[in-house]
């Protein structure tokens, strides 16, 4: 579409805001971790790694941590299997009850956290699951299936099953044709999965902090208790972590990606 | 793509094993019966059954003008945050399609980086800008404004909440911004009208059924948020999901608690409900072309 140039510079200029807001509240929590007072009032004063330290040796911090990842390792494995399983399913079945069965598994998407938090918190009294490693898992699982369904989903439509016509048609059995021609090509969609099944447990506070105890407290529910309790400048050391963290991790997959794609040219 | 193509031969199925599909499911559905299933079922069972059978919680909940207060403001709040996102995803997605191939990674960097970072986090980070001694303050009183509340205020929430929001009403509208036919829009030009009408009577309709879409997520999604007014709001923006986390964890009122989750969660599907259709019908015009 063509724009008069006045058009254009207010559209760059919307864009430049929209785009300010969207980035700087997750920079923000970076100058804060280096704060040499106990306040997270703005600007920070002086430089000092000692929030760093508190989460590195503070037990509080560093167990809960440690819980999460934890908790998002097992979650991720067993959200992938379980919804690559479902996935598979689905994508074999009659349209109509795939659709209906596929509506059912989203739903924890759209149903509000609160809601379902005090619904899993009520059983879990009666069968003693609150506070268990147990409980954290089959909660975080049910709420990162959706993502891992939709991610096997997306890969299994573009998948050619006559792939596998012509693996059986050589002769090779249901298990050989899965492992040697269907795996590999699905491969990114539930590599995918993994990733947002792990993330999704990483990050779940609702439900989370309905079902923790003293006992066993993951890290967004350190964080939240902190962040209500006083303020605590680990807070922004441990977002500070967790940004580098994953800007590393992204910034190499996108490397790797990049330097496989040219390989292939 | 042989999944649309209805002649693909598929692999030959044995006789019997129609049912395997199903057991493939299976182990998924058996987990959301009794993590999702069964606790809404509990919750609904327990706003009808405490303390005694009947409809008395809910009775209370549309009799108690502070409910329907809180009712009402968690539609108000979710619906501004819904405006603001459209009035700010609108220009951004298109600018997302109107750039060279380096200028749209940059852009599409900035809408994923919110996810970089935990919730938590990012709410504590609008904590941080927003307080009275926080960024946004310090800044216009270094330019010689007075300083603004704007933590503990509806304002405050809604910036918040549209922040964390915006990026699902963004990529929806860019799905479908990317489709639009622009030769449509040149041939609008071509037959005399001016660029503002030719953007409002072709580009805007062609581009609604993305609006409408990433509007239900957005709603949606606000009505049901948790945390961001609880760390950023105040008692004059209480929203329905911290009415429900009192009853049930501070007054353990189990039924009154129950009955607002159940009224929360019908408004959800019933939005759901309304919006499908729309939102199907309107994908298929404008796949149409």
């Amino acid at each position: 579409m063509e724009m008069k140039p006045l058009t254009r510079v207010i559209l760059g200029l919307v864009c430049l805001l929209v785009a300010i807001w969207l980035v700087a509240p997750t920079l923000v929590v970076v100058p804060m971790s280096f704060n040499e007072n106990k306040s997270l009032a703005f600007p920070p004063q002086g430089f000092s790694w000692q929030w760093y330290q508190n989460f590195a040796t503070n037990p509080e911090w560093s167990t809960s941590f440690l819980n999460s990842l934890k908790v998002a390792s097992l979650v991720a494995v067993l959200a992938t299997v379980l919804g690559t399983l479902a996935a598979f399913g689905l994508d074999r079945m009659k349209a109509r009850p795939a659709n209906l069965l596929r509506m059912l598994m989203l739903t924890p998407m759209v149903v509000p956290g609160v809601v379902l938090a005090i619904g899993i918190y009520a059983v879990y009294l009666d069968a003693q699951l609150v506070g268990t490693l147990t409980g954290f898992v089959l909660a975080h699982t049910i709420l990162a299936l959706p993502f891992v369904l939709i991610a096997v989903s997306a890969n299994l439509e573009v998948f050619d099953r006559r792939l596998e016509t012509a693996a059986a048609s050589l002769g090779a059995g249901a298990l050989t044709t899965f492992r040697t021609v269907t795996l590999p090509l699905i491969l990114p969609g539930i590599l995918s999965g993994l990733l947002f099944a792990f993330a999704t447990s990483f990050d779940e506070i609702v439900v989370s902090l309905f079902i923790t105890n003293p006992y066993l407290k993951t890290l967004p529910v350190q964080i939240f208790s902190s962040i209500t309790r006083d303020a605590d400048p680990t807070v922004a050391a441990v977002g500070t972590i967790l940004l580098c963290a994953t800007t590393i991790l992204i910034g190499g997959g996108m490397l790797l990606l990049g330097r496989e794609r040219k390989g292939r040219l | 793509m042989s999944a649309l193509d209805p002649t693909t031969p598929s692999v030959p199925q044995r006789a019997g094993w129609a049912w395997r599909p199903y057991a493939l499911t299976l182990p998924a559905l058996l987990l959301l019966v009794a993590v999702i299933g069964y606790p809404l079922l509990t919750i609904v069972l327990r706003s009808l059954s405490e303390p005694q059978w009947g409809p008395q919680n809910y009775v209370w909940f549309f009799g108690a003008p502070v409910n329907l207060t809180v009712l009402q403001r968690t539609f108000t709040i979710s619906a501004w945050v819904t405006v603001v996102c459209v009035l700010c995803a609108y220009p951004y997605a298109y600018l997302m399609t109107a750039v060279g191939p380096r200028a749209r990674l940059v852009l599409v960097l900035c809408v994923l980086i919110p996810f970089w970072v935990s919730g938590v986090v990012r709410t504590l980070s609008w904590v941080i800008l927003l307080q009275d001694s926080g960024v946004i303050n310090s800044l216009l009183r270094s330019a010689g404004f007075d300083g603004v509340r704007l933590i503990r205020t509806q304002t405050g929430v809604v910036i918040g909440m549209a922040q964390v929001l915006l990026p699902f009403m963004i990529l929806p509208l860019y799905s479908v911004m990317k489709g639009i036919d622009l030769r449509l829009v040149q041939a609008a030009r071509s037959l005399g009208a001016r660029p503002s009408r030719a953007f409002f009577t072709v580009y805007l309709p062609l581009s609604l059924p993305g609006v409408y879409a990433g509007a239900i997520i957005v709603f949606i999604l606000a009505l049901g948020f948790y945390i961001t007014p609880a760390l950023l709001g105040g008692p004059r923006s209480t929203m329905l999901s911290t009415l429900v986390q009192t009853q049930v964890l501070s007054l353990l009122q189990w039924g009154r608690g129950g009955a607002m989750g159940v009224v929360l969660l019908v408004t959800t599907f019933v939005l759901l409900a309304l919006a499908a259709p729309v939102m199907r019908s309107r994908h298929r015009e404008a796949g149409r072309r």
